[in-house]
Order: C-alpha cells, then structure tokens, then sequence
C-alpha cells in the first residue's frame, strides 16, 4: 500500500518540480522610463469604459465617476471598490495583471515605481500644464532615484487633497469654558485636564486594527522638531531616522496623555468605526481626525461640531498638518490612460468636479491655484475644514503621514508597539527604535 | 504532466507481478489482459482528481518550499538567500512569540473542547437518540455551521467593554473585573482562545456521541454487574473505547489551532501589539502587506512541520486496535 501511494506520489512531486524548474520567482521589472513618451490631451468619441480601483466607504470617486460620464457619454466607468487595507495587498498584483485598472487608489507607490507597475505622469503633466498647480500639492506623488518620494517623476493625482486635525464636541466644549480652539500645546493639555475632571472623555480615538492614536502622536511629533525630518524619514530620504528627540517627546506625551486616561481606557478595542459612533453620540470632546468625515459628521452632528489644526507649542507656530492627496494613479498596463489622464485633469479644474470633491470628499479639490474654490455653507465643519486647509497651504505645513512611510510599517509596527505604549507595556525609547528598527527590516530589502 | 502521468505507474511494479499465475492459459491469459485494462481504468478514473491534488495541492507545496529560499516580493526578480529565511524564524524574538500564542490556543482549541465534550457527551448520551437528541446536537452543531467571520464579529461585540459579558459581570456585581476582553493584553489570547473553543466544542461533542453509541451496551451491563458507579463506567469503558474518536477530535482541533486564521483576524486583527497573532495571520501579513514572500513562505512550511510533528504522534497513539 505504502510503496503504491509512493508510486502516485513520486511522478506528481516530479510534474510539480518540472514545472517550478527551479528558476527564481519573479522577473526583473524596468521601471517605466517613458516620462517623455508620446500623450495625446484628447479624449475622443470612441466608446469606452474605463476600469477604476476604488476604496469603500468612500463615495467621491463614483460620484466623480458618474458626473464625468453625464458630461462625456461615450467615457462608461466599471468600478471596483475595496477596502484600503485590502487594496494595498491587492495592487501589485492587481496591477501586474492583464486586466490592470486603469485608475487606481493607490496605497504606498514607491515599491510599485520600483517594480514597473505605475505610468509615469510627467508627459501629463507638460500636456496639460499641471506645473500652474501650486508645486506642494504634487510633491508627495513624486519619485526619484532610488525610490525617494518628494522629488522626481509624477506617478499619481489626487481626488481630493485632505487635511487632518482635531474635531471638537462645540457643547461639551461650552461646558468646560473652552470658548476658542487651543492656541499651543499647553492650552490644549489644559483643555484634556479640565474635561476629564468634568468627566467627559477628553479624546475619543480608536486604536483597534490600525493605530489611531498615531494621528495625536504625529501632531505632537509635527511640532516638536522640524517637520522636514519627518518629511525626509516618509519620503525614505538615506540617512532620515525615526529616532528623533521630537518623535521620542511626542511618544512620551502619548505615554502621559493615556496615562491620565486622556484616551479611552479601551482604545485598544475600538476600531474606527467604533469611534466614528461614539463620538457621534456624544462621547469624547476631541477626536483626531481628517476632513474626510466632514460631510458625515455636518449630517449626523449638524452645527454641534468644530475643527481645529493642531496648534504649536507657541501661539506664533506654524502650523502643519498631516496633509495628503487622496492618491490615484494610473496603472503602466493601463487600457485607456489617455483617457484617465484626461479625467484626472478634468476633476482638478471642471467646475462641477470641484465642487463634488468639496461636497462629498469634504476635500479642498486642489488644481490651478488660480481658481476659486467652491462655496461651501457657513458654520459647517466642512467650511471649517476647508478654511483649515487654505491656512496649511499659507503656512506651507503639509506633510505626509509618517504610517505611509513603507508599505508594512503601519501594520507592523506602527499599530502593535502603539498598542503596548497606550497600555503600558512599551517605553517612549522602545517605541521609537522599535519604529526605526521595522523601518530598517523594509527598506533593507 | 498528463505523460508523466501515466506512463510512471506502469513501469513501477503495479501492473505485472511475474511468478503468479499460469502464462500459457489463454483464460489467464484474457483475465490478465483484462486485469491490466482494468488498472489502466481505475487510473484514468482518479486522473482528474489527481491532477486537481497535483495542481492545486502539491504544486503550491513545492512552490511554497521553493519560495521560501529566496528573497522575493512577489513581483520583481527574487535573490536566493539559502536557508535564511528559516533563520530568521527561528530566531526574531516577535515569530516566536507568535508561533507559541498557536500552542496556547491549543488549550483552548483542543483540550478545552475535547473534556468538556466528554461531559456533554455523556450527559446528552441517554437521550442522543429522541427528538430532544437532535435538538442538543442541533443547538451544539450550530457553531460549525455558522461562518466564522460572523462569530467573529458577533464575539467581539459580546467580549467589549460594553457588551453582554461585562453587563453580566455588572449584573451580578462584579463591575469591578469587567474589562475590553479582546483589547487588554492579559485577556486577549484567552478571550480569542473561548471563541475557539465554543466553535471547537460542538464538533467534538457530536463526534462523541456518535462514537459513545457503537458502544456495545452489553459492556455496560458487565460494568455494572460488576458493581462499577457511573463515574468508574465512564473510566473504564466509554473513555476506553473513545480512543479513536478523541483522537480524531485533537487531530482537528490541533490543525485549526495551529492554523487558525479567520477568528483571530477578525476578532483582534492580532492586537493588541502581537498578543494574540498567530502564525496563519503572521505568514498573510508578511505575504500580501509586508511583501516579504519569501519569509512568509518559511514560516507556512514551518508551520506545515509544526503541525505534522503534533498530530502525527496523535494518529499513531490512537490509530492501534483497540484493548
């Protein structure tokens, strides 16, 4: 019996090894080299249906998907949502696939680049003339030598260009005297002592899953150092480190905060959509977040709500905000990537385009510095969040956020050791050179 | 394939078994002809079931193994790097960890599951075969049946901080040790580890009833004439004549322990910190977030040894006759 089962197994195990051949995985990848490769700024007539790659729960880019098909009827999209987490497993091999999308919501790009996968937007940008663009707004979409963000070829536009801060409870915040948003980091901390001594939750903040508690840290982080090394560290800059004095001061202002029960006692178990709920009820005055819920919370807490960027340890601070755009690039298989070019271009500068990125992406919509932003209704947050944006833009104080500095770094560090942190089963200097240490592993690779 | 297929069997001893049998009679001769006919049809009747086996079994094993020898992304060109990768999970301190979070849900899994099914067992025993029977089997089963995204989530509603476990412990006046289940770093792994085991429990104890009634009653009787109580009845005979059932039951439950997925990921997602991930959720992570094919691939085939060095012993020890 034993030498008949080995008889079947021996010939499988030796297809299966004919097949493998033994050769290494995989292929070497040329990135794509065509920054001045031929582009056309037309769309045409032709019947065509553009496959786009989108996140759940975010319904800009289909209602951006289906105004551009009211005003182009021969442009037909077929749209795929995911969850983000979900799109940035999927997207190599989405987009190494004969079916790659043609517009993408894109996670990380840098190892995408390296690997061949994106088009190079460059020619687009000479095309349509995108350098008429405030030349921040792009500046996290490009890619150098060697994979360094922040310089280099265009791989990706954004539906939407968010900003992040803290929204506030306006009664809860009547009821401890707060009457303006906190000029520095002193005035905020006494806004924390005197809520949780009204006992209210001071912050509401999720840290199930994916660490929500690392939107106050690098708000805390952004101000007490010089933001470019932040900017340096995401952009994998050689020689950037997350081992930092200011990066150590905000993980030990985290430790303090959680400490004095500043977050709730159960963050670890409340994942964001938890705290989406709680602070819609009426539990917590703070909650870091970003203009993306605008819309929601003008719906489901209409007036109650107000925004604020994170204030300087001085009232003179500039102020700087984690700041990204809603990144889609196109893929380098892409079908049609004139056309989704084209559509790019159109949500940065049509009318309509712009005011559904403002309305429904609760995003300022970017584009030409030259054009009006759409009107928005007073005393909503959205009006607030906007404001704050402009504000950020003077300031120069966008920067990336520091969970997008590699592609596993928010998953597997980021989120377990602020977990430890926030229950007291990591220090401030473990934290960081834990952070650094992952940092090291990915890039090393 | 389809050559190498069937042109091995045929060369390796199955078919002609020289000595036996009389060549020159021609109605041997037919009924050999015949015979071997009859073996070429039986392959070609398991062909597509091995070919499926081939495909979407071994194949990916001998790519896994290949895989975990280089460096590799998943999509750019891979480095060979020998036997680093294993290496490296046998000596980063966070892989350990997380494969001996998989032994200790195997309390919860395995052993939990199997002595409390035995209780069950042999208190629903009596009745297992009334209406009354196939409703505790029902009610038992139901955990299996349902998929175990929903009780996943269904549990991590239960375990919070407000749910119906600390409501309970509030009822009944111990407010003082409710707590997020799932989210404190004491009580995840075995706050995890309770939803396997009421996933666990129903399987084994329906595998135990089924075995409990092949068991002759005439050994009971003896038992009892002997003057055997029902506890020394349950020692002497039932556990006894279980062997093979248990064993069954720990093979399955040990497999889902140690390759558990689904529950800790939607549960925990492995939090807090990496307090209850286990290797199932480690080799995804590093596979399809961390792009690190390669180690992920290590530690599946890690995982796969760990797995056979566990149940292996299990198969032998309860496989023999029974005494």
């Amino acid at each position: 019996m034993t030498r008949r089962r080995f008889a079947v197994l021996v010939p499988l195990l030796a297809a299966g090894l004919t097949i493998t051949a033994c050769s290494p995985p995989g292929e070497e990848q040329t990135t794509s080299g065509d920054s001045d490769a031929k582009v056309s700024t037309e769309l045409g007539s032709e019947q065509i249906t553009l496959e786009m790659y989108a996140e759940t729960g975010f319904p800009l880019a289909k209602a951006l998907a289906d105004e551009f098909t009211k005003q182009h009827p021969n442009v037909k999209f077929n749209i795929r949502e995911d969850q983000f987490t979900v799109i940035v497993e999927n997207a190599p091999r989405v987009l190494a696939s004969d079916n790659a999308p043609d517009i993408i919501r894109l996670p990380t790009m840098v190892d995408l680049v390296k690997d061949g996968l994106l088009k190079n937007m460059d020619p687009y940008f000479d095309a349509y003339g995108w350098d008429k663009f405030p030349a921040s707004q792009l500046v996290q979409l490009r890619i150098g030598e060697g994979g360094v963000r922040g310089d280099g070829s265009l791989y990706g536009m954004g539906l939407g260009y968010s900003v992040t801060g803290v929204f506030y409870n306006k009664e809860q915040a009547a009821k401890i005297g707060m009457t303006q948003p906190p000029a520095t980091i002193a005035e905020f901390e006494e806004l924390l002592a005197k809520a949780k001594a009204a006992n209210l939750q001071p912050i509401m903040q999720f840290n199930k899953n994916t660490a929500g508690i690392n939107f106050p840290h690098q708000a805390l982080q952004n101000q007490y150092g010089d933001p470019a090394q932040i900017a340096d560290w995401v952009f994998q800059k050689p020689g950037a480190t997350f081992d930092t004095p200011a990066a150590l001061k905000a993980t030990q202002t985290i430790q303090k905060w959680a400490k004095a029960g500043y977050f709730p006692k159960d963050a670890n178990a409340i994942d964001y959509t938890a705290m989406m709920g709680e602070f819609g009820k009426g539990n917590g005055l703070f909650m870091f977040n970003g203009d993306w819920e605008s819309a929601n919370l003008d719906k489901s807490l209409a007036g109650k709500v107000g925004f604020f960027l994170f204030p300087g340890e001085t009232a003179e601070a500039k102020r700087v905000a984690m700041s990204a755009p809603n990144t889609f690039g196109v893929g380098a298989k892409a079908k049609n990537a004139d056309a989704a070019a084209f559509f790019l271009n159109w949500v940065h500068t049509n009318d309509k385009a712009r005011e559904i990125s403002v309305n429904v992406g609760g995003s300022s919509p970017g584009g030409p510095a030259d054009l009006p932003l759409p009107s928005v209704k007073e005393g909503t947050v959205l009006a607030e969040t906007l404001k704050a944006a402009q504000q950020l833009g003077a300031d120069n104080g966008a920067i990336d956020f520091t969970a997008n500095a590699t592609g596993g770094i928010f998953a597997s560090a980021i989120t377990p050791e602020m977990q430890k942190l926030v229950a007291g089963q990591q220090t401030p200097e473990g934290y960081v050179k834990a952070v650094q240490a992952e940092y090291e592993k990915e890039l090393s690779r | 394939m389809t050559s190498a297929l069937g042109g091995a069997p045929a060369g390796s001893g199955i078919a002609s078994r020289p000595g036996r049998g009389n060549p020159g009679s021609p109605v041997r001769l037919h009924r050999k002809r015949w015979g071997r006919t009859a073996r070429w049809i039986g392959w070609l009747w398991v062909l597509p079931a091995l070919l499926m086996y081939g495909f979407f079994v071994l194949r990916p094993l001998v790519l896994t193994v290949q895989y975990s020898l280089y460096r590799w992304n998943g999509i750019g060109a891979a480095r060979w790097v020998g036997l680093d990768n294993y290496l490296t999970v046998f000596t980063d301190r966070d892989l350990l960890k997380i494969i001996s979070n998989a032994f200790i849900l195997i309390i919860f899994f395995s052993f939990v599951p199997v002595v409390l099914g035995l209780v069950v067992a042999s208190l629903v025993r009596r009745i297992a075969t009334g209406p009354a029977g196939t409703l505790v089997r029902t009610v038992l089963f139901l955990p299996q049946v349902i998929p175990l995204v929903a009780a996943g989530i269904a549990w991590s509603w239960v375990m919070s901080s407000s749910g119906l476990v600390n409501q309970v412990l509030r009822t009944v006046g111990l407010g003082s040790i409710t707590r997020p289940w799932l989210g404190e770093f004491d009580t995840a792994l075995p706050a995890v580890g309770v939803i396997g085991a009421w996933v666990m429990l129903g399987l084994c104890t329906i595998l135990l009833i089924t075995g409990m009634s092949k068991i002759d009653p005439s050994l009971y009787e003896a038992a009892r004439m002997d003057g055997a109580g029902s506890i020394r009845e349950f020692f002497a005979v039932t556990l006894p004549s279980l062997r093979q059932e248990i064993g069954i039951c720990l093979t399955v439950t040990i497999i889902a322990a140690l390759a558990s997925f689904d529950i800790v990921y939607i549960s925990t997602s492995g939090g807090p910190g990496i307090q209850t991930t286990v290797p199932g959720l480690e080799i995804y992570r590093l596979a399809f977030s961390q792009r690190q094919v390669g180690l992920a691939s290590a530690l599946g085939v890690v995982l796969m040894l760990l797995v056979l060095v566990c149940v292996l012993p299990i198969q032998r020890l309860t496989r023999g006759e029974k005494p």
